[in-house]
């Protein structure tokens, strides 16, 4: 990786924002050493993340609403994360054959992203690698989350506005009362509207939000139904986006959500730091020692592993 | 903190050609191998994968063509990279080719032909030895 890229990204060099991106990615120290001359010019850009189970039309939706802000003027850049295996390290990244309209559009930037072991539907690179587009001057940057279940609601500390997708047919209004991803979004969309069960999921969906107890402002969350693949109700998305962008604008509310990215930032890069070590200890002389004292029983694995841990935190301290 | 290299693989189908059979079988075979694979997806113009090559920085660009277009379209891919700055990106492709073709692709700046009935483990061998995260 080359040095000073700053230069070149600030002026919106495709190529070497991507050189970043990688070396963010790739743990590359001097992509660090960028990142920190980047910031400064970051903080600008509307952040939208989409999330929702695998297979309910993410990527078709993020396709029609790039279309939407470009009929608006506006430039878009999309972070696309798809899951690396847990046994091979490897992943295979679909969610671009969606967007392949938009390889031809200078206004666009789509970069996807293994999440490489990282928990919450996102990758450890994905808030670095949106700045990177925010320094670019993108307008809008969509951050889509690996397909996720009921737990990983991580994209809502990471957004502006959260839009979690739900199509009929994935489970009843039990799962709707379970905790996690349906109480994360700012708009719901009902996409695959046609299908059979999209009206009960929306009337389902409003007497949840209707009988929500805590909502911790004034926003009510909006439903928007869509098909997506068709381009339905995509207008009305893309108004609801901005509708909310206006609402957090008007109050404190803005800089209330980026303090809590800001959380999510310094909780990545300390957990990363931390895991760093832990491998560093994990992979060391000392854990044989310490595995052979276990198996013949003259420690135990608590006491082996404060052991451990407190050798990891003197390493540490030495950085 | 320590680099943790991963070889990034762009896949496309260049061309008017709807036969994906082949190169999603490759998807896999080179995910199962450790790499990350970019699919971008069928109906693609070569300035289409050569800007998705470009932001997903990919090591290596595979191509698969099965319409008889393959000349004109690697060739494309090869000399958009290199005017994109981008020239250092290796480029594989497979597909229904003539073997007297070889030559000229070769000549074009593709780095290696693979033919139908080649066992995966030949291609991430080769890779292997012959790509390095850029």
């Amino acid at each position: 990786m080359e040095n000073n890229l700053t230069e070149k990204i600030i002026r919106g060099d495709v190529r070497a924002a991507a050189k970043l991106m990688r070396g963010i990615e790739d743990n590359l120290p001097e992509a660090t050493d960028e990142l920190q001359k980047l910031y400064p010019y970051t903080g600008k850009a509307f952040i939208i993340g989409i999330t929702g189970s695998p297979g309910v039309g993410k990527s078709t939706l993020v396709d029609a609403l790039i279309t939407s802000f470009r009929q608006r003027q506006m430039t878009v850049g999309v972070v696309a994360i798809d899951p690396s295996s847990p046994f091979t390290g490897g992943a295979l990244l679909g969610d671009r054959v969606r967007m392949g309209k938009h390889n031809t559009d200078a206004g666009v930037f789509i970069r996807s992203l293994a999440s490489r072991g990282w928990a919450g539907g996102l990758a450890r690179a994905a808030i670095s690698v949106m700045y990177v587009m925010d320094a670019m001057g993108k307008d809008v940057i969509i951050v889509e989350a690996v397909g996720s279940g009921q737990g990983e609601v991580d994209i809502r500390r990471l957004a502006d506005t959260t839009i979690v997708v739900l199509a009929p047919g994935m489970g009843d209004e039990i799962q709707m009362m379970k905790a996690g991803i349906l109480e994360a979004a700012d708009v719901y969309v009902i996409n695959k509207a046609d299908k059979d069960g999209a009206g009960i999921l929306k009337t389902q969906l409003e007497i949840m939000l209707g009988t929500k107890t805590d909502y911790q402002n004034e926003w009510k969350p909006l439903i928007v139904p869509a098909q997506a693949l068709h381009g339905k109700g995509i207008d009305e998305l893309t108004a609801a986006l901005l509708q909310h962008k206006d609402y957090l604008y008007a109050g404190a509310e803005i800089m209330r959500r980026r303090r809590e990215r800001a959380k999510l930032e310094l909780a990545a890069a300390v957990e990363h730091s931390l895991r760093n070590h832990v491998k560093m200890i994990l992979e060391s002389e000392e854990l044989n020692t310490l595995a052979d004292n276990l198996a013949q029983r003259k420690t135990n694995p608590y006491l082996a592993a404060e052991q451990a841990v407190h050798k990891a935190m003197g390493k540490f301290r030495e950085c | 903190m320590s680099p943790e290299r991963k070889l990034r693989v762009l896949l496309g189908k260049p061309g008017l050609d709807g036969h994906d059979r082949g190169i999603k079988i490759i998807a896999r075979g080179f995910r199962d191998a450790g790499f990350e694979v970019i699919y971008t997806g069928l109906h693609q113009n070569p300035e289409q994968i050569v800007n998705a090559a470009i932001q997903e920085d990919a090591d290596l660009v595979g191509l698969s063509c099965l319409s008889g277009a393959h000349l004109y379209l690697f060739g494309e891919v090869v000399k958009q990279l290199r005017e994109r700055g981008a020239g250092d990106v290796t480029v594989i492709v497979g597909g229904i080719i003539p073997a007297e073709d070889v030559p000229a692709l070769k000549a074009a700046g593709i780095k290696e032909v693979f033919f139908p009935g080649t066992p995966i483990q030949t291609m991430v061998d080769w890779v292997k030895n012959n790509v390095k995260p850029l």
